[in-house]
């Protein structure tokens, strides 16, 4: 379990995450592979997202979370002392369930993350760069200058993409990037993603069964606990096993459809 | 059609009665809201009217000196340097030199110099005024009753409100009375509290949103916010007089900075006790229009790595500010409208020289109306209904602004 410039991106050990006493995920084991596209999956208010969230800090704004437990990118523990959460937000970027772009232009949407984190470089190039990584370059590169709320859903998706590719991170959080979105344009950020890995390590939660197996590599499934109500990784495997072998009896029925 | 319908379901009867119950029972409590509704219309209208109906009328007056003993020239014919040459001839030279010093006699308008000369060589004398309703519906015994007990008197329909009245300071008479150092002085006193105001007020709010934690401290001083903005404000005068009147003369006076012929009760003290009463309102307003920017907002700022600072100065201050403005622009109605703290902070009644900084002394719209309908005169009476429509037309005009402001930036996230 070599994490130094090894094969993984973020790993968490015994983490658990607590909201005042109530501990809401319990005991998670996670490795996250580079470039590579891992899904949680789980039944709802199993502590998906706050999962999720707590690999970016986004938990501490929920003033009674702490965690117990480590998440270490590139063996620093991002809980530690001295780590700042804005920068761990800006290695660690995030897309969320409903597009929410800024109510400003487009062009603006993408430069504001990069201006406010000191980016010197060309701007113009960025903006470009970073639309035509999110593949919305083509559909809005007349109209930069308007503003994000004239796009569509998807688009309004594919620009978050961008906005959070802009400030270069390694890891991009997608928390259901697609629940809000219609099944051409879920297509589209799902090919988006394929695209993406190349470049980054994406951590995906989604409730759709189908896109986990369809763009994900490996995948963690949760659970709750009977008795506490806390939720945890039940199994964590490679997603074609998840998906047609899992070793765990309640993995195989949630992912054939017989509970959840 | 109801026969039909009884006769088609099988309910019967019984279903029908008592669905005519619940109609009558639902027509009643429309009725009633319809009344409640009408009740409001009748006495807003009944509120208007009074103040129209003052406003405006016939008038009789008479000359002291008949017009014809300073000159031949009819009086709507004089010129500007008729009216110079008439004043120069007839006033006392120490009358004249005093007004000359006031301002030079050669720079005063045409109205101007006819004001001086109605007022003092004519010397008008309002006898009697009718309200509008009177004037409109009984000229003719208006007219017989005026020829029997002022025969000298002339008869006019006038409209107390001119642009005259708005352009001219205080004075003794009211036919020559304006209210142009009332409103200057009513917005030299919105203009402190808003610049005083504003900024703690926002920064209150900002701060309880964004940054405080949520605990038992936060909570009661939320809780004495809401309950100072319905604190009656009187007390907010008794407040002003002891902190800003009484305990820093020195600044409020204006003495630390080399002013000498001033006390407290400056336009500053009662800019600063207007800035503290509509300050829970301001934060109250700026904190619902911070509540309402969505937190989808913030999350996405902070996920592109900003901080607390940059996500409120960029994301929530700018779409929050529509609604601060909004309701500050309410806060300042508020102001404009309060006459009780003025009184206590020592609010000039009788003044004719326009407040020209922070440490004058002053009068303000509501003042000058509660001075005027205490006055037994009836042409006193007729003023301050003009007044109070100029105060109702700003009051109306800020809400006009506040309300285009809501409309003109409401945004969809």
């Amino acid at each position: 379990m070599q994490s130094e410039n090894g094969k993984y991106a973020i790993e968490t050990k015994n983490l658990s995450i607590f909201y005042g006493a109530f501990e809401a995920v319990k005991d998670v084991d996670l490795q996250i592979e580079k470039q590579k596209i891992t899904a949680i999956i789980g039944p709802s208010g199993c502590g998906k997202s706050t999962l999720l969230r707590a690999f970016n800090r986004m938990n501490d704004f929920v003033v009674t979370s702490h965690v117990k437990g480590e998440i270490l990118m590139h063996g620093t523990n991002l809980y530690g002392r001295g780590i700042d959460p804005v920068e761990v937000r800006r290695r660690i970027g995030m897309v969320f369930q409903k597009p929410n772009p800024f109510p400003k232009s487009i062009y603006e949407n993408i430069a504001w993350g990069a201006r406010i984190n000191g980016f010197k470089g060309d701007m113009d190039e960025l903006v470009e760069a970073s639309l035509r990584g999110a593949a919305l370059w083509d559909e809005v590169k007349d109209k930069l200058k308007e503003s994000a709320y004239a796009l569509s859903g998807g688009q309004q998706q594919r620009l978050c993409i961008a906005r959070t590719i802009a400030i270069q991170p390694e890891i991009i959080l997608m928390d259901e990037p697609a629940s809000a979105l219609d099944p051409i344009s879920t297509l589209r950020i799902e090919e988006l993603m394929q695209e993406l890995k190349k470049n980054y390590t994406i951590i995906i939660v989604t409730h759709n069964m189908q896109q986990a197996a369809r763009v994900s590599d490996y995948t963690a499934m949760m659970m709750l606990y009977e008795d506490t109500r806390s939720g945890t990784v039940i199994e964590f495997d490679a997603t074609n096993r998840i998906f047609t072998n899992p070793k765990d009896k309640r993995t195989e029925d949630y992912v054939t459809g017989r509970f959840g | 059609m109801m026969n039909q319908r009884r006769a088609h379901f099988p309910e019967g009867t019984d279903f029908f009665a008592s669905l005519q119950t619940r109609y009558r029972v639902a027509a009643i409590w429309q009725s009633l809201f319809l009344s409640a509704l009408l009740i409001a219309i009748i006495s807003l209208t009944a509120l208007l009217y009074n103040v129209v109906d003052g406003a405006f009328g016939y008038v009789a007056y008479d000359y002291k000196k008949d017009p014809a003993t300073f000159t031949s020239i009819p009086v709507n014919e004089l010129t500007k340097d008729d009216l110079l040459i008439i004043l120069k001839e007839n006033l006392s030279s120490g009358a004249y030199n005093k007004l000359d010093d006031e301002k030079k006699m050669e720079t005063r308008s045409h109205a101007d110099l006819y004001v001086l000369f109605l007022e003092r060589l004519v010397q008008i004398d309002t006898k009697a005024t009718w309200s509008m309703t009177d004037s409109l519906l009984r000229g003719a015994e208006i007219r017989t009753e005026a020829a029997e007990k002022y025969p000298d008197a002339q008869l006019e329909f006038r409209s107390w409100l001119t642009p005259q009245f708005l352009a001219t300071p205080m004075s003794s008479k009211a036919e020559f009375a304006g209210v142009r150092t009332a409103i200057l002085g009513s917005l030299w006193l919105v203009g402190i509290a808003i610049l005083f105001a504003l900024p703690i007020g926002v920064g209150a709010a900002v701060y309880l949103q964004e940054y405080a934690p949520k605990n038992w401290l936060t909570s009661i001083i939320q809780t004495n916010i809401n309950n100072l903005a319905g604190v009656p404000s009187i007390v907010y005068g008794m407040l002003g007089l002891a902190v800003f009147v009484r305990t820093l003369e020195a600044l409020t006076s204006g003495s630390a900075f080399g002013i000498t012929d001033s006390n407290g009760r400056t336009v500053l003290s009662a800019g600063l006790t207007m800035g503290i009463l509509v300050l829970p309102l301001i934060i109250i307003n700026a904190q619902e229009a911070i509540k309402a920017v969505p937190d989808s907002l913030r999350q996405a700022a902070f996920g592109v790595g900003a901080t607390r600072w940059q996500t409120v100065w960029h994301h929530v201050l700018p779409n929050a500010l529509p609604g601060i403005l909004t309701g500050s622009i309410l806060a300042v109605s508020r102001a404009l409208g309060e006459t009780a703290p003025l009184i206590v902070v020592g609010a000039s009644t009788f003044i004719s020289i326009d407040p020209n900084n922070p440490f004058s002394k002053f009068t303000a719209l509501p003042i000058q109306i509660y001075n005027w309908t205490t006055r037994p005169q009836s042409e006193f009476h007729a003023i301050a209904a003009s007044a109070i429509i100029v105060l109702l037309v700003m009051l109306l005009t800020l809400n006009a602004t506040a309300i285009l402001l809501r409309n003109r930036f409401q945004r969809r996230y």
